[in-house]
C-alpha cells in the first residue's frame, strides 16, 4: 500500500487514488461548514476558531463572493481554497465577457470540481486539499441553488449538506430537521445545525446570507448571539414542555 | 488576441504511420508572413486582394412578433453571375439564423461553426445559449482572425429566453445590437424601402412584404443582387421559411402589365409626300 501514494497518477491494487482519500482527510480535520437552501434565500455558515488578540479578524473572512450573485464557504486547505477562488472569480468574469451573461451556479460548480479533478490526474500536482459549499442565485429564473464539491472533483446539488469536522453529526441532524423554510427560519436552521458541534455564540461561527436583491451579507455577531439565544430558548421550552404533565397545552 | 483554431482542428490526428506517409505536415494551421520592406502596405495590398465585394442585399428587423430575416440569392465575381440560387440565410439551428454577405465559404464554415459550439454550450449547460452569447462567440473568433483576409458581414437573428434578439457582427471584429440591419452591395437601396415603411407593430404578412419589398427594390437597382428574395420569420417557436419569390415575377406582381385598348388601328396609308420629285421613288400610289 504505501508504494502507491506517492505518485498520485496511478491507482492502487484495489482502484483507490490514495492521494484524493489524503485530501479527504484533510478535508476531515478542517472546520466545520453548513449550507442550508431555502426558498428564497441560501445560508452559509462555518465554524470560526477564537481569533487570537492581535489578529485581525476581519482578514480572515471564510465566507466569500465569487460572483455579486455567488458565494462560497469551504473546509480544508484555507492557502488551497485562496487559490482555487482565484480562478473561479476570473472565470466568473470571463464568462460575462465572453457571452455577456452572469454565470450560473452549476456552471461554476462544475468549473470549480473541473479543476480539482484535473489536479488529481495530472504529473507533479496534489490534488486541492478542500471541499467547498457554493451558493446562490439563477441570473435568470431567480432560482437559489446550493451545490459541494470535493477534492476528487465530484460535485452535486444539495438542499443542505455540512462538510469539514463533524459534519456527519450535522449531516444527520439536517436529516432529521430539514423542511422547506424561508427567510429567518431558513438562517435559524442553519445556525442550529452548526450549534450542535460549534460551542454556542457568535464569537465562534460566521454566518453569511445571501437573498436575491440583497446578494450576500455577513451577520454580525450581535445578531448571531441574538438568534443563538432564539435558539436556546426555544429549545429549553420543547425540553419543559417534554417534561411537563400532559394535560399542559 | 490568441488565434481561435478550434474550427481548424480535426478530430482524426494529422500525424500518419509514424515517419513514412505523412511527411511534413504541420500540426496547427498557421503560415509564415513574408518580409517585405513596407510591412504595413504589403497587409494592406494583400487584404484588398484576398477581399472580395459584398455583393449582395441582406436584412433582418425586429418587430413585435418577433424578427424577418430576408436575402436575395445572387452571387458574382465581378461582373459574372456565378450563381442565382445561393441560400443566404444560414440555420445556425432551430430557433436561431445567419445571413450571409462577402465570402461565401467564410460565412458557411463560421456559421457551422457558431451551430457547433451553441449545441456544446446547450449539452453543458442544459439550456440554450442566448443570441447575446452566440453572437458573441463569433465576433470573438472573427475578432482573433482580424487582418487574415476572413469577408464576413452577418446578421445573427434569434429568439431566446429574454425575446427576439438581432446582432451584426463582422470580419473587422465588429459587433452591434439593433432592431433593424440591412447588408451588403444593395443595403442602401433595402434600407430606402426598409426604414420608409417600418413600424414596430406590423403583423407578420405585413412585415413579411415590407422584407419582401426592400429586398425586391435592392434587386432592381443593384447588379450584383439577384435571384430569389427568400424571407424568413424567427418566432417563440423557431425560424419558418416564409416565401422565396423570384424577383423577376415580383417585377411583373408589383407593376402588372396593363393590356391597353388599341386606339388606332395599323394600316397602310397613302402620303402625299412633299419634297423634291428626284427624291421620291414611287411613294405615293
Amino acid at each position: 500500500m504505501a508504494r502507491y501514494d506517492r505518485a498520485i497518477t496511478v491507482f492502487s491494487p484495489d482502484g483507490h487514488l490514495f492521494q484524493v482519500e489524503y485530501a479527504l482527510e484533510a478535508v476531515r480535520k478542517g472546520n466545520a461548514a453548513v449550507g442550508v437552501r431555502g426558498t428564497d434565500i441560501v445560508v452559509l455558515g462555518v465554524e470560526k476558531k477564537s481569533t487570537a488578540k492581535l489578529q485581525d479578524s476581519r482578514s480572515v473572512r471564510k465566507i466569500v463572493n465569487l460572483d455579486d450573485h455567488i458565494a462560497l464557504a469551504c473546509a480544508g486547505l484555507k492557502a488551497d481554497a485562496r487559490v482555487l477562488i482565484n480562478r473561479a472569480r476570473i472565470e466568473c468574469q470571463s464568462h460575462r465577457l465572453t457571452v455577456e451573461d452572469p454565470v450560473t451556479v452549476e456552471y461554476i460548480t462544475r468549473y470549480i470540481a473541473g479543476l480539482q479533478q484535473k489536479y488529481t490526474q495530472s504529473g507533479g500536482v496534489r490534488p486541492f486539499g478542500l471541499s467547498t459549499l457554493i451558493v446562490g442565485f439563477d441570473p435568470y429564473s431567480g432560482v437559489p441553488s446550493l451545490y459541494q464539491t470535493d477534492p476528487s472533483g465530484t460535485f452535486s446539488a444539495w438542499k443542505a449538506n455540512a462538510t469539514g469536522r463533524n459534519s456527519n453529526s450535522i449531516r444527520e441532524f439536517l436529516e432529521k430537521n430539514y423542511k422547506e423554510t424561508s427567510g429567518q427560519e431558513t438562517i435559524k436552521l442553519a445556525i442550529r445545525a452548526l450549534l450542535e458541534v460549534v460551542e454556542s455564540g457568535g464569537k465562534n461561527i460566521e454566518v453569511a446570507v445571501m437573498t436575491k436583491e440583497h446578494g450576500l451579507r455577513q451577520l454580525d455577531e450581535a445578531e448571531i448571539d441574538a438568534i443563538a439565544a432564539e435558539i436556546e430558548a426555544e429549545k429549553e421550552a420543547a425540553e419543559a414542555a417534554k417534561k411537563a404533565p400532559p394535560k399542559e397545552t | 488576441m490568441k488565434l481561435d483554431t478550434s474550427g481548424l482542428e480535426s478530430v482524426a490526428p494529422v500525424w500518419g504511420a509514424p515517419g513514412e506517409l505523412v511527411d511534413g505536415f504541420a500540426a496547427a494551421p498557421s503560415f509564415e508572413l513574408p518580409n517585405p520592406a513596407d510591412f504595413d502596405g504589403f497587409q494592406k495590398e494583400a487584404i484588398q486582394m484576398v477581399k472580395p465585394a459584398k455583393g449582395t442585399t441582406t436584412l433582418a428587423f425586429i418587430f413585435k412578433e418577433g424578427v424577418m430575416v430576408a436575402a436575395d440569392s445572387r452571387a458574382s465575381m465581378g461582373g459574372y453571375i456565378s450563381s442565382q440560387s445561393v441560400k443566404k440565410i444560414i440555420e445556425i439551428n432551430p430557433y436561431m439564423l445567419g445571413t450571409m454577405a462577402g465570402g461565401a465559404a467564410d460565412c458557411q464554415f463560421w456559421h457551422r461553426n457558431l451551430g457547433i459550439k451553441c449545441r456544446l454550450h446547450e449539452l453543458a449547460n442544459k439550456r440554450r445559449i442566448s443570441v447575446t452569447g452566440a453572437s458573441k462567440l463569433l465576433a470573438n473568433i472573427l475578432y482573433s482572425y482580424r487582418g487574415m483576409g476572413l469577408s464576413i458581414g452577418t446578421m445573427i437573428a434569434g429568439w431566446d429566453e429574454t425575446g427576439p434578439g438581432l446582432y451584426y457582427v463582422d470580419s473587422e471584429g465588429g459587433r452591434l445590437k439593433g432592431m433593424r440591419f440591412s447588408v451588403g452591395s444593395g443595403s442602401p437601396y433595402a434600407y430606402g424601402v426598409l426604414d420608409n415603411g417600418y413600424r414596430y407593430d406590423m403583423s407578420i404578412e405585413e412585415a413579411a412584404e415590407l422584407a419582401r419589398r426592400a429586398i425586391y427594390h435592392a434587386t432592381f437597382r443593384d447588379g450584383a443582387s439577384g435571384g430569389v428574395a427568400s424571407v424568413y420569420y424567427v418566432g417563440p417557436n423557431g425560424w419558418k421559411k416564409l416565401s422565396g419569390d423570384d424577383v423577376g415575377e415580383l417585377y411583373y406582381k408589383y407593376y402588372p402589365v396593363i393590356p391597353s385598348t388599341v386606339e388606332q388601328e395599323m394600316v397602310e396609308v397613302e402620303w402625299e409626300v412633299e419634297v423634291e420629285q428626284e427624291m421620291v421613288e414611287g411613294a405615293g400610289a
